[in-house]
């Protein structure tokens, strides 16, 4: 649906909601939404990057489809922030990353782990890429330490500019700018709402995913996707400390931090990622839009992949497997961390954005 | 036993309850029924998309409670209760039946809770009744699908699309009922039955018969399957009737809504800051009378008793925000002249009705929280209160028709919910709930939240006499 129709269609859908206004206890969206009258353009981009698609507000509407009028709000805001996802990409060249975008990253990845392995073959001799490596700098005598700073510092780089030049973008185009929006107190609301996702509570219990049965199962697997990354996060920062500051360099034992945080880290992700792929084979397409399937999907499977090679490369450090899986393993991570501004994580700091947008608004209402 | 359609069902048993409709007082009648030991075969005529009859289009329920809630601000007890009811109906209400909707309806939301309803806390948009009544978190079509699957977990059985197009009554005694389903008719039996299939609001040919053609002009703010059939099979079978027949529940809505099922979204709340023109261009009631809220309920009727049963409300941008934004844009204009071309109003007419009224509208301190001082003063009819000049273009249109909410006749029941017959006698095995008996409490208007009440109420008692009497063989 082109940008135009979705942002119509948002504010069509909308008018009716503020009608009505019944699902006002499901979500942060619905009281948002009463503070307006009429919408503009730059509202419903942010109403829309608020909704946690929970779909409470589907399955209560006595105006869902087959009603003429056809208010189906998960899906019109998905495909309006899809359009988002899209308009607000930076460089603009690689918008189209994300039309089929769960088949252009998964080619990416591809790509990028047949690089790194076919790199490794290339300036390694096969004594080396299958030779057993052990003790103090085993990873680095595979693939060069220098080498696996540098591009993974460009890349850190890079994702954050794009992130960041996108998330401005974002706030412009819903009408604030980053000296508003920042409020210290209302990112500490923000950052406990999107802590607990709160807004996957569906007024308490649970959201309709999924089916239209209440479950809070998506949540609970969405908290072990979210902390699981976190905790590989943390890992790999506990790593870097003990090598650049503690002259530690890795692989670490099995009881020590980096290795704890990224083992329980990499479990929680395959339990979240691999339940989450379960629950979309499952879900009901209704209330939302097909236009982000591979995109969803794509995300999940890549996050399952590295955390699948990661846990592998613990488990196998020490065998002739350990040179290729630690090739598979960077590609991948190659390939998570260049599609992270063009696929599903973005949805992450434009949620978090329109999480603050709401508190500061809200906030005001109490005054 | 979840049944999505009639052959799941095995249709060769006699079932212990049959209840006929599918809104709130049938599901609180099935789901009773079956807890006492009962089996229940429920009949709900509409797709399962569109079940759960009016209900679907309800937001909150009334009920006793001696403490406030997380969900409700302050007691509510009888005497208050009792009040509000005997105000708005003007004393026409069968006491006995009342008091025990009253007296039973304490405490109900710990009986909804237990059958799957989820209530909000109170927000902006519904603390004028937050301290009376509980609102359910996502409306009423939230309720109806909690209690369609607390039902179907109890093992109601369920067919949806199953119209009852015929019910044997001998003596006053029901036998079986015949629903159609895609074009076929099947028969079941029960050792009971509970009507609980609403009132005839949708049937226009019935509401033609009381109101004559301009029915033709109603818009029904509810579901189209409340056509009445099964009340007026009971009745023809001898059941008494209640309630007047020529009275309904009817607010103004948008005459640009839907003709069925358009529910809350298409009222307009905008009466009390402007004026109100026919189709001649002329005012015609008071618009300032009393608070919207007191008065919304009488604009449908007054709408219906305009020529063609149209009106126009006609504010000027300066009551743009005062209140709820509705569904349809206004129909916007820089002078009354070109507003009443965009009408297809006559110009000059409409123009000496906004001047007449300008003129004679006194310029007090303008307040929507109270009745101010802003009257008109020698005018007719007058406008009491929030009166002031339209004089800021641009002036803003909307179209109003008469919209049904239900009717009042139905059938007389007793305290355990069975039916009178036409000779004072109680049907042994025909109970009513819901919309379909609420006529003995609700002689006329309504008292918000309040049909819900009786219709889980009376449906408790129907499903538990019900089985009851089944069960005793």
């Amino acid at each position: 649906m082109p940008y135009v129709d979705s942002i119509k269609e948002a504010g069509r859908v909308m008018t009716i909601c503020n009608a009505c206004r019944y699902c006002e206890g499901f979500c942060a969206v619905f009281p948002a939404m009463e503070l307006r009258r009429t919408f503009s353009d730059q509202d419903l981009r942010y109403l829309a990057n608020l909704c946690h698609n929970c779909r409470g507000c589907y399955y209560a509407c006595q105006y869902a489809p087959p009603h003429e009028f056809d208010v189906n709000v998960p899906r019109t805001f998905a495909e309006l922030r899809f359009e988002c996802y899209r308009g607000f990409v930076r460089p603009r060249v690689l918008a189209e990353m994300l039309r089929h975008n769960g088949f252009r990253v998964a080619i990416l990845t591809v790509l990028s782990v047949v690089c790194t392995v076919m790199l490794l073959f290339g300036f390694q001799s096969p004594e080396v890429v299958f030779g057993i490596h052990s003790g103090e700098g085993a990873f680095y005598r595979v693939i060069p330490y220098a080498l696996m700073v540098a591009v993974f510092s460009v890349l850190a780089v890079f994702v954050l500019a794009v992130i960041l030049s996108g998330t401005v973008e974002f706030l412009r185009k819903t009408g604030t700018t980053p000296g508003k929006w920042f409020d210290f107190r209302s990112i500490l609301r923000a950052t406990a709402d999107a802590l607990q996702l709160k807004y996957l509570e569906g007024g308490g219990q649970g959201c309709n995913y999924p089916g239209e049965r209440f479950s809070m199962i998506r949540r609970w697997f969405h908290h072990l996707v979210f902390y699981g990354f976190m905790l590989c996060f943390a890992a790999t920062t506990v790593a870097a400390i003990y090598d650049h500051f503690l002259q530690r360099p890795a692989p670490y034992p099995f009881l020590s931090w980096p290795v704890v945080l990224g083992t329980v880290g990499g479990l929680f992700l395959l339990a979240g990622t691999g339940g989450l792929l379960v629950l979309k084979r499952r879900m009901d397409p209704a209330p939302t839009t097909p236009q982000t399937t591979g995109m969803d999907v794509t995300f999940l499977m890549l996050l399952f992949f590295t955390s699948l090679t990661g846990l592998l490369l613990l488990v196998l450090r020490e065998t002739p497997a350990m040179g290729s899986l630690l090739a598979v393993h960077l590609g991948g991570v190659v390939g998570l961390f260049i599609s992270m501004p063009y696929g599903k994580f973005i949805h992450a700091p434009y949620r978090f954005a329109a999480l603050v947008r709401n508190a500061i608004e809200q906030s005001r209402q109490g005054d | 036993m979840v049944a999505s359609n009639l052959f799941n069902v095995t249709l060769s048993q006699t079932f212990d309850v049959l209840v006929i409709g599918g809104g709130n007082a049938a599901l609180c009648a099935a789901m009773t029924a079956r807890e006492a030991g009962g089996s229940v075969l429920l009949l709900e005529c509409a797709p399962r998309h569109f079940r759960g009859g009016n209900s679907r289009h309800t937001r909150n329920l009334r009920y006793l409670h001696e403490h406030a809630s997380a969900y409700l601000t302050g007691p509510y007890l009888e005497d208050e209760f009792w009040e509000d009811l005997l105000r708005v109906t003007g004393g026409r209400t069968n006491e006995q039946l009342a008091r025990a909707a009253i007296r039973q309806s304490a405490n109900l939301g710990k009986w909804m809770e237990a059958h799957g309803c989820r209530f909000q806390p109170p927000l902006r948009g519904t603390l004028h009744l937050a301290r009376t009544n509980a609102h359910f978190l996502g409306g009423g079509k939230a309720l109806m699908n909690a209690y369609y699957a607390a039902a179907e977990k109890l093992g109601v059985d369920i067919v949806y699309e199953a119209e009852v197009c015929e019910l044997e009554i001998r003596e006053g005694m029901f036998i079986s009922a015949s629903y159609c389903s895609n074009g076929t008719s099947r028969k079941v039996r029960a050792k009971t039955v509970v009507a609980a299939a609403g009132g005839f609001e949708a049937n226009l040919d019935w509401l033609k018969e009381v109101w004559g053609e301009s029915a033709e002009n109603f818009i029904i703010r509810g579901t189209p399957y409340d056509r009445g059939r099964v009340l007026r099979m009971l009745l023809d079978s001898g059941a008494k009737a209640v309630g007047d027949p020529r009275q309904c529940h009817a607010v103004a809505v948008d005459a640009r809504a839907p003709k069925f099922d358009g529910g809350i979204v298409t009222r307009l709340d905008c009466v009390p800051f402007g004026i109100v023109v026919n189709k001649h261009a002329r005012r015609f009631y008071d618009e300032g009378e009393d608070f919207w809220s007191k008065r919304y309920a009488i604009w449908g009727r007054l709408v219906a008793g305009q020529p063609d049963q149209i009106a126009y409300a006609l504010i000027d941008s300066k009551s743009i925000s005062l209140f709820m934004p509705s569904v349809f844009q206004a129909i916007e204009a820089p002078s009354i002249r070109d507003l009443a071309i965009r009408l297809e109003l006559n110009p000059q007419a409409l123009e000496e009705t906004v001047a007449l009224f300008n003129r004679r509208t006194r310029v007090g301190s303008f307040d929507p929280a109270i009745l101010d001082d802003c009257r008109t003063t020698d005018l007719d009819p007058p406008k009491s209160h929030w009166a002031r000049p339209l004089d800021t273009p641009p002036y803003c249109a909307y179209p109003l028709r008469p919209g049904i909410t239900f009717t009042y006749l139905g059938l007389s029941v007793d305290e355990s919910a069975r039916v009178m017959l036409q000779d004072d006698r109680p049907a042994s095995n025909i109970f009513a709930a819901g919309e379909i008996m609420a006529g003995n409490i609700l002689g006329q208007g309504y008292l918000a939240g309040f049909g819900m009440t009786i219709g889980t109420v009376f449906g408790r008692i129907a499903g538990r006499e019900a089985a009851q009497h089944a069960l005793r063989g």
